[in-house]
């Protein structure tokens, strides 16, 4: 009786989960203006004036631009903390790995509001390198995660092994913890991404007057401007955020790291 | 060491902790009203207009009730969920629920945001199901519980993994225990693995909490007229009044509640779960 109560409750969660991310993904299809259900069919009558739309295509071209930038500087920065922080103990430690942590863990308007007034007092102008610094700045720790719970899970023979068999440090990193590693580092890496092609609470405050495809999203639905185009937009968005995670998710079974919230909280929240 | 621990650090120092301070004291700076121009004098103004304007209080409140509710009704839906799939499913079917709960938590935010504002809207989804069985129609779109189930909904995934994470790791041999003594399935539930799973509950409501208190996107875009965030008038405030300071003043308030928030979590055990 309870088990099959249990079950329902789960499943209706797991329907409550999914139903308007399938119901988001069936929207692109609307043929009409109009963004009542049902849908009067389904058509793709929209895809190509989407396509072809100059505003978006820039607001998508700014926004893959700062998630590949971020992401490169968020593998590069989250892997050294994630090693200083596994091989060696030193005083500061825990801070360091707090302070990593401390963009998800502080709402996001502090973040942006931060770097807002940070820009603002330093007289910097809003550009890409602006929108960089503030996505970046929260994508280190999603690196940082994955590469230490990778080497958490590494016994730390293989290393002193290829050092007994002559290897020397460098060696050591290109042939034994690289690989090691390089799983963990394409799932942050992927990870990273799709958490800056999607980020808006930041992104407002570090962007000025620039549109990143998020912000253009937001800014039509608020205006109620050319939302057929904007159901278009967004089923690439959803894309664009789940499919990295269906492959970081593959890459990453053994740590479990993908949980985010305790996987964030191991050193801790958004 | 110091030359791969310089990097990350530098960074952090520089642009984030700067930024930070940068906040701090420019909460205690003005906008001179002529020029629109910050004037770098201290001054309690900003403060002084936070406590004596009522309708700062009204969406302060507002923020954090909502968040309360929020918290509250996520520890509710998790609750059985985490249990069934730490406790009672088979491996397979737990971890498919796994990476049901991993998609949503990773997927993007803004359009699960909007696609809530289709289902809720007058002639979405929602009312066209109630119709379709006889419930008729309700009129809850754009309105404070249109919020509550938007934020509820976006936040679900954030208190399901660790109150999972908590389950799970109750010994076999407690429960074990527990009905060798005699206690009913509802009774071991009740005093050895809730309490157990209290950590993570209260994990889960850093997240769900935190995460409602520094949102501006969901009221815009599912709140009616005057159901502003804390969010909405820090957006504001930098976005159309161009008053930095004023909105770094008012950015303090949910600082100032989440610190006293993880000093009570911490209290329930919440960091040993993270």
């Amino acid at each position: 009786m309870t088990r099959v109560a249990l079950r329902l409750w789960t499943a209706a969660i797991v329907a409550f989960l999914f139903v308007p991310i399938i119901l988001i993904c069936v929207y692109a299809f609307n043929p009409s203006n109009i963004q009542s259900w049902p849908l009067s069919g389904l058509s793709t009558k929209w895809f190509s004036s989407t396509w072809h739309n100059q505003e978006m295509r820039q607001a998508l071209w700014l926004s893959v631009r700062a998630g590949l930038i971020s992401t490169a500087i968020a593998l590069a920065l989250g892997t050294m903390a994630a090693f200083v922080v596994h091989r060696f103990r030193f005083f500061g430690r825990d801070a360091v790995s707090l302070l990593l942590v401390l963009p998800l863990a502080l709402p996001g308007i502090i973040t942006g509001m931060a770097l807002n007034s940070f820009f603002a007092f330093g007289g910097v102008t809003f550009s890409l390198t602006t929108i960089v610094i503030g996505h970046a700045t929260f994508c280190i720790v999603v690196v940082y995660n994955n590469v230490v719970a990778r080497l958490r899970r590494t016994s730390g023979s293989l290393t002193e092994a290829a050092m007994d068999l002559g290897a020397d440090g460098w060696q050591t990193f290109r042939d034994v913890t690289l690989p090691v590693v390089s799983t963990a580092l394409v799932a942050g890496g992927l990870l990273a991404f799709a958490l800056s092609f999607d980020e808006v609470i930041v992104t407002t405050f570090t962007a000025g007057a620039q549109n990143t495809l998020p912000l253009w999203i937001f800014g039509q639905i608020r205006l109620g401007q050319r939302l057929p185009q904007v159901n278009v937009v967004v089923l690439i968005v959803m894309a664009l955020t789940l499919i990295p995670v269906i492959l970081a998710q593959r890459l990453t079974r053994d740590t479990g790291v993908l949980r985010r919230a305790p996987a964030v909280g191991a050193a801790k929240p958004r | 060491m110091g030359l791969l621990l310089a990097p990350p650090s530098a960074w952090f120092v520089v642009l984030y902790l700067a930024a930070l301070v940068a906040l701090f004291v420019s909460a205690f700076w003005q906008v001179d009203e002529f020029t629109g121009n910050i004037v770098h004098n201290w001054t309690f103004a900003n403060f002084h207009t936070l406590l004596s304007e009522p309708i700062y209080r009204t969406i302060a409140l507002r923020t954090i009730g909502i968040a309360a509710a929020v918290t509250l009704t996520d520890a509710a839906l998790a609750l059985p969920f985490a249990y069934y799939a730490a406790r009672v499913a088979s491996r397979r079917t737990s971890s498919m629920l796994f990476v049901a709960v991993l998609l949503p938590l990773w997927s993007s935010y803004l359009v699960r945001v909007y696609a809530w504002r289709l289902i809720l809207a007058k002639d979405g989804v929602l009312n066209w199901a109630l119709d379709k069985i006889g419930l008729g129609s309700v009129n809850v779109a754009y309105s404070n519980t249109a919020m509550w189930i938007v934020f509820s909904y976006i936040w679900l995934p954030f208190m399901i993994m660790p109150v999972w994470a908590a389950i799970e790791r109750v010994p076999e041999s407690l429960l074990e225990a527990s009905a060798d003594m005699g206690a009913k399935g509802w009774q071991t539930f009740r005093r050895v693995t809730l309490p157990l799973a209290l950590p993570g509950l209260a994990a889960g409501s850093i997240f769900t909490f935190s995460l409602t208190l520094g949102d501006f996107i969901t009221p815009t875009l599912v709140g009616g007229a005057g159901s502003d965030f804390i969010g909405n008038v820090v957006y504001r405030s930098v976005g159309v009044a161009n008053d930095v300071p004023f909105a770094a003043a008012f950015a303090a308030v949910p600082v100032i509640v989440m610190t006293a928030y993880l000093l009570f979590a911490r209290r329930l055990g919440a960091f040993e779960a993270l």
